[in-house]
């Protein structure tokens, strides 16, 4: 800083963490930059989300086409598709789930190291989608991993793979280090690992993992039962 | 393989490397490739024996992608089962809907009007131009090229996709034809707007082939290698560009020249080697015939309406009978096979998938090369696990 700003501070200076947003928006303007480390942490966070190169059926595609130059994902900082479960922070679930491939999704998730998100990208994802009444599709991914993101459409259009991104953005900013409400990641006593569950003689063993995903409660009926 | 063995490849059991000993062999290595793999096109596994880095033994595993196609399909009308049919090749939708649609007239003895037998070889023949460049954008991640020649190929298949969007209303998903012609009539301003798409294809295959056809790591790892004997690629039932590229003459347009394809002159590229190098340059010359279809599309396109007037939409029910209807897909030869017993639903109902046929000989085709290579053959045949697993 070359000189002091003419105007005076208001009085008296408002103790860190205190501080209001037009006391920081004054202080911005004249060239002093507050800010929080949890801000600065989910800011840089947030625009550097490395998805899972992780293709499951028909969305794959869509992802694919997000990820090339029209839809440019790189915009948003999420163009680097990594391989390895190992380097991810995000798992986009993109396309049906079947029985037969639970196991290794849930797997990949538990291999990604904290912190990380997971998008349930389209309808089969979601809930099994069109495919809903087969035998051998998972009636959505929630059933086994926590979903941060529904991103609907058989399959979404790149757009909305964006727009689920930048909702993932904004959640992430909003995320906290420390106190009552902190991130997920920073609470040990909060799992990150999930059960795998096995491919059984009829059915995926268990069948869902209640920790992660309550059924929903039956619908009202009117009338006669 | 006996069967007993079959249970050591279930997806969750055991290790994904394993050292095996092999009487003739020696020291093998057992590497589980997939079902989660950058180069696999989607979840499909590769179980590959392996003598240092040369492919020893290969064992396909399918059915990551088994989403019970053919049996919700039973319990659906024929019409229901159309928007299904989007998702078997998700890359083509437009020809998937045409075999299921032909299976069906022929099923129900429904005429389909000129206009819409013109559409429908439009629609198939830039499908095919999204399919095949898309491939060979494929082909390259595969070899190595880490997404360059891709972001080419979508940005053409962008183009075709937003007239697709513009027509049917899905970019993917078109669900566009139907039992006796095609859901909408183009206007005049689509039917200009592709026919200029379609004069300027070759522009773009030019600039994809000066990047491409002669590059010299693409002649030193694709020349010779993964070969695929003409007399073994027709036993195993092998169709579509990869049995052309072995040098056996047979392309369903031709063949049985369903659709008005006989009406228009085109030719059928053949291969010489039968090696990834003449697979990718099937599809390249394939796209310039698509190219020269096209052209004759537009020019010959009659009036007319798009659906036959007397076809049913509602209350479909063919009566009892048989039927298989089959077309040239850009992968093969895609057929639907369909038992009616005078119901709304299909009695049976049988997709022949020609993703899942052009793989068996995979082994075959790998055998003796470097692991490196089995992904680039497996590239080069493509596959589409939707179709694959259905």
């Amino acid at each position: 800083m070359s000189e002091l700003p003419s105007t005076p501070l208001p009085a008296p200076f408002p103790a860190a963490g205190n501080i209001t947003d037009a006391d920081r928006e004054e202080l911005r303007r004249h060239g002093i930059l507050m800010t929080s480390l949890e801000e600065l942490y989910n800011w840089g966070r947030s625009n550097s989300i490395w998805p899972l190169q992780f293709g499951l059926a028909c969305c794959a595609i869509e992802m694919i086409a997000a990820a090339t130059a029209r839809f440019d994902i790189a915009r948003f900082g999420a163009e680097i598709f990594r391989p390895s479960p190992r380097q991810a922070d995000l798992m986009i679930v993109s396309g049906t789930v079947t029985k037969k491939m639970a196991p290794q999704v849930v797997r990949l998730w538990n291999q990604m190291p904290e912190p990380k998100y997971c998008i349930a990208m389209g309808a089969c994802a979601i809930s099994g989608g069109p495919f809903k009444q087969g035998y051998n599709v998972l009636k959505g991914v929630d059933r086994f991993i926590p979903v941060d993101i529904y991103i609907p459409g058989c399959p979404p259009r790149p757009e909305a793979l964006l727009h689920g991104l930048m909702e993932l953005q904004k959640q992430i900013k909003r995320e906290h280090l420390t106190g009552a409400d902190a991130a997920r990641h920073t609470r040990p006593e909060v799992p990150s690992e999930f059960p795998i569950p096995a491919y059984g003689a009829h059915d995926l063993e268990p069948t869902m993992n209640p920790a992660v995903w309550k059924p929903a409660p039956p619908l009202p009926r009117s009338g006669k039962a | 393989m006996s069967v007993s063995d079959l249970s050591s490849f279930t997806p969750s059991s055991g290790p994904t490397v394993r050292a095996v000993k092999d009487p003739f062999h020696g020291d093998l290595l057992e590497v589980s490739m997939g079902p989660q793999h950058p180069s696999t096109h989607g979840v499909f596994r590769m179980v590959v024996t392996l003598d240092g880095e040369v492919v020893v033994k290969l064992k396909p595993v399918f059915g990551y992608l088994h989403r019970n196609h053919e049996k919700i399909a039973e319990n659906t009308t024929y019409l229901g089962s159309m928007p299904y049919t989007d998702r078997l090749d998700y890359l083509c939708s437009m020809t998937t809907n045409w075999a299921y649609a032909l299976a069906v007239e022929k099923l129900a003895g429904q005429a389909v009007p000129d206009r819409a037998q013109y559409l429908r070889v439009i629609l198939a023949e830039m499908t095919r131009l999204v399919n095949h460049s898309c491939l060979v954008g494929f082909l390259f991640n595969d070899l190595g090229t880490s997404f360059t020649p891709l972001l080419y190929a979508f940005r053409e298949r962008e183009k075709i996709l937003d007239l697709f969007e513009a027509l049917s209303g899905s970019r993917m998903m078109c669900n566009f034809q139907r039992f006796g012609g095609c859901r909408v009539d183009p206007t005049p301003e689509w039917l200009a707007a592709a026919s200029r798409l379609v004069d300027n294809y070759p522009r773009f295959l030019d600039e994809y082939e000066t990047m491409l056809t002669a590059n010299e790591i693409m002649l030193a790892r694709t020349q010779g290698i993964g070969i695929l004997d003409a007399k073994l690629a027709v036993n195993a039932g092998i169709t579509g560009p990869c049995l052309r590229a072995s040098g056996y003459n047979y392309d369903l347009r031709k063949v049985d020249g369903y659709g008005f394809y006989p009406r228009f002159d085109f030719k059928v590229p053949l291969g010489a080697h039968g090696d990834t190098y003449d697979r990718y340059m099937m599809r390249i010359l394939e796209m310039r015939e698509s190219v020269k279809i096209l052209q004759q599309a537009f020019r010959d396109l009659p009036g007319g309406p798009v659906m036959d007037p007397k076809a049913k939409i509602r209350g479909f029910r063919p009566k009892a009978g048989e039927a298989y209807g089959r077309i040239e897909s850009p992968k093969g030869e895609l057929g639907f096979y369909l038992i009616s017993d005078g119901t709304p639903n299909p009695y049976r109902y049988r997709v022949r998938p020609p993703s899942l046929i052009n793989l068996t000989l995979l082994e075959e085709m790998c055998l003796g090369h470097t692991i490196a290579d089995s992904v680039v053959i497996l590239g080069s045949v493509d596959i589409v696990l939707g179709e694959v697993d259905r």
